[in-house]
């Protein structure tokens, strides 16, 4: 085995060996989750006077949620976003949810977000990249103060093994999508396992002043398109195998006057 | 000398104007009603004499008789002889050449190169010139500017990943070189001592035993990067799975199975990747892998069929071909429904293609792709 393959080893087994305490073999937590912008192109007037000092077009809005608003700090202990370096203290750090940060500006640029994860979740921080958008697509219509511009995607997180204490600290979450334990799995009381009160404080999205905004992401739809499309993939699989058959199974001296050669047929 | 010497214009003002005496004398100018006389005094109005004596615009215009001029500079450029600046006047060589010789001697560098060296008294006269000294390689400077603007271009996240790649693998050299030395050592080799924390995570391991599991089934279809670690997207997952299911594939393979999923109107990447959605997602990827997989059999057994063909009859020479496109991308509107009585019209061009399909490494058979995510619930 050439060296660099090995070397790819060892890193994924050294990924492999992280201390816990005991995990669930064969479970993954998974969190749905929104991240993007939504910009409002500012009237001069207000441009000028709000911000006073710089010409700013744009007042803009980046924010991860949960994918149905739901409060995301059961996971999420903080989100750093940063900025353009243009900005003042261009990495902003969000103790708090939601987890948003607004801004203003005239220039789009690539945002990083990075989730840090509760102790008990997970040590690894997660990172997000964000294009900003401020200026609509020439087909979306003429720049409006009244319709933002939003781009958002959907994601999710992935919690692959998760601790016995994460998973019982959050299988009746609503953000969260849990699933049941595979059989044999049991797990001790949950009296044994001191829950943390993250929940104590709202942090959902829910009446967000921007909610209106927010986009549909409809898995139902997602599901439709692409089980359409293996129907049509799959008939002409059929299709394909049937005319094969045909060539196979044709002796080679009939060949020329039956099937797919019918036009030369000569003889 | 001041500034109406390098002008050229006349020492005196309007002397050379003869006709212009003649003229009645202006009227002096009036302070328009309505005007406040502070801001009238700021036009130069009200009987100011002015710093410099005014030249009007026509003046400017006319060029003085040329004999009356003692020193003029036309468009920079300096007079010769004997002229009180002539010493700055410098004078730089520079190689004359008319186009067709440029053509001629200079166009090819390693012709021009020769050309030098050959005219060159001695090499030594030419060696420190820069084109014997580096001669210009054409593809490895268009390589290194690709290169560069690659690099250039690279968003925060690649660099991170670039970085973060890099910090692990030397991490690993390190823990080898540090497990090899144990080894050396004649102690018992030991992967907890060799083991370096990954991430910042606390070095807790060295209690527990090395947990190199054996995949379990239900989690195969997941990469092992993603599946050691402990957080990740389900996007990159699924990045992850189509790039594994495809990595048998060659280059235009994966490229037709992007062009078909467009014709179907698929997103390449799901908007809305849930589980569920990732799955049949890479469902439909192997599907098309297959149905690409066919097409080429289909081709290669009609190809073969057809030179049977033409060894045992003469060729009709007003076959029509056809375009290769429509089999190559089955599922654009029109041809969605083609049919076993196309396929002998594609005889002729199906002997160069059955050839061109072979070239490139077959898609996975069916039974390497991996297996379907265990359901969550």
């Amino acid at each position: 085995m050439p060296d660099h393959e090995l070397l790819w080893q060892d890193l994924l087994e050294s990924k492999s060996n992280d201390p816990t305490n005991k995990k669930l073999k064969d479970v993954e937590i998974s969190f749905p989750i929104v991240y993007g912008t939504i910009s409002f192109w500012l009237e001069y007037f207000k441009a000028v006077t709000i911000l006073k000092c710089r010409y700013n077009s744009h007042k803009w809005t980046v924010y991860v949620r949960s994918a149905n608003n739901e409060d995301l700090s059961v996971i999420v202990k903080r989100v750093v976003f940063q900025l353009h370096p243009s900005f003042q203290n261009p990495t902003r750090v969000v103790e708090q949810p939601p987890f948003e940060l607004s801004e203003s500006g005239w220039g789009e640029f690539e945002i990083a977000i990075t989730l840090y994860f509760h102790s008990d979740v997970c040590e690894k921080r997660l990172d997000l990249f964000h294009q900003l958008k401020l200026y609509p697509e020439e087909e979306a219509g003429p720049q409006s103060t009244k319709k933002p511009v939003v781009v958002e995607t959907y994601d999710e997180i992935v919690f692959p093994e998760p601790t016995e204490a994460f998973f019982q600290r959050v299988q009746n979450h609503p953000a969260a999508n849990v699933p049941r334990l595979p059989p044999g799995i049991t797990l001790p009381p949950p009296g044994s396992i001191e829950i943390v009160p993250y929940e104590k404080k709202r942090g959902d999205t829910k009446d967000h002043p921007l909610s209106q905004w927010f986009s549909n992401f409809s898995e139902a739809d997602e599901l439709l398109k692409v089980a359409a499309a293996r129907q049509q993939v799959q008939a002409h699989i059929a299709k394909l195998r049937r005319q094969l058959t045909m060539i196979e199974g044709m002796p080679q001296q009939l060949k020329a006057l039956s099937g797919p050669g019918q036009q030369f047929g000569h003889i | 000398m001041d500034a109406k010497d390098i002008l050229g214009l006349p020492k005196t003002p309007f002397a050379s104007s003869q006709e212009k005496k003649s003229r009645p004398p202006k009227e002096p100018q009036r302070k328009p009603d309505g005007v406040s006389r502070e801001v009238y005094a700021l036009t130069g109005g009200v009987g100011m004499a002015p710093l410099m004596p005014t030249i009007e615009a026509s003046h400017l215009k006319r060029r003085p008789a040329a004999e009356k001029e003692k020193v003029r500079v036309v468009n920079g450029v300096p007079p010769t002889g004997d002229y009180q600046f002539a010493k700055y006047n410098k004078k730089v060589d520079v190689l004359k050449y008319t186009d067709e010789e440029y053509e001629k001697y200079l166009i090819d560098p390693v012709v021009s190169r020769s050309l030098l060296i050959h005219r060159a008294r001695s090499f030594d006269d030419v060696s420190g010139n820069p084109l014997v000294k580096d001669s210009y390689d054409a593809a490895h400077d268009t390589e290194r500017k690709r290169a560069l603007s690659a690099l250039l271009s690279q968003t925060k996240q690649q660099e991170r990943k670039d970085a973060e790649t890099l910090a692990e693998a030397k991490r690993i050299m390190e823990s080898r070189a540090a497990s090899k030395n144990v080894d050396e050592a004649g102690m018992p080799s030991s992967s907890d001592n060799a083991m370096v924390p990954v991430d910042g995570v606390s070095p807790l391991s060295s209690t527990h035993p090395p947990l190199t599991h054996p995949n379990t089934a239900a989690n195969s279809s997941i990469p092992n990067s993603l599946r050691t670690l402990r957080v990740y997207l389900r996007t990159h997952a699924l990045d992850q799975m189509v790039q594994a299911a495809s990595a048998s594939a060659g280059l235009r393979v994966i490229k037709r199975v992007d062009q078909t999923l467009q014709d179907l109107g698929v997103n390449l990447k799901p908007k809305v990747p849930t589980k569920a959605v990732c799955v049949e997602h890479l469902e439909l990827r192997n599907e098309i892998l297959t149905l690409l997989n066919l097409q080429k059999q289909l081709q290669n057994k009609e190809a073969e069929v057809s030179a049977n063909r033409e060894s045992s009859f003469t060729e009709a020479p007003s076959t029509p071909k056809r375009s290769n496109r429509d089999i190559d991308r089955p599922f654009i509107p029109d041809t969605v429904g083609f049919t076993g009585e196309r396929a002998g019209k594609r005889d002729h061009k199906r002997k160069t293609t059955g050839n061109r399909f072979l070239d490139a490494p077959p898609s996975p058979p069916q039974s390497k792709r991996p297996r379907k995510l265990k359901g969550s619930d």
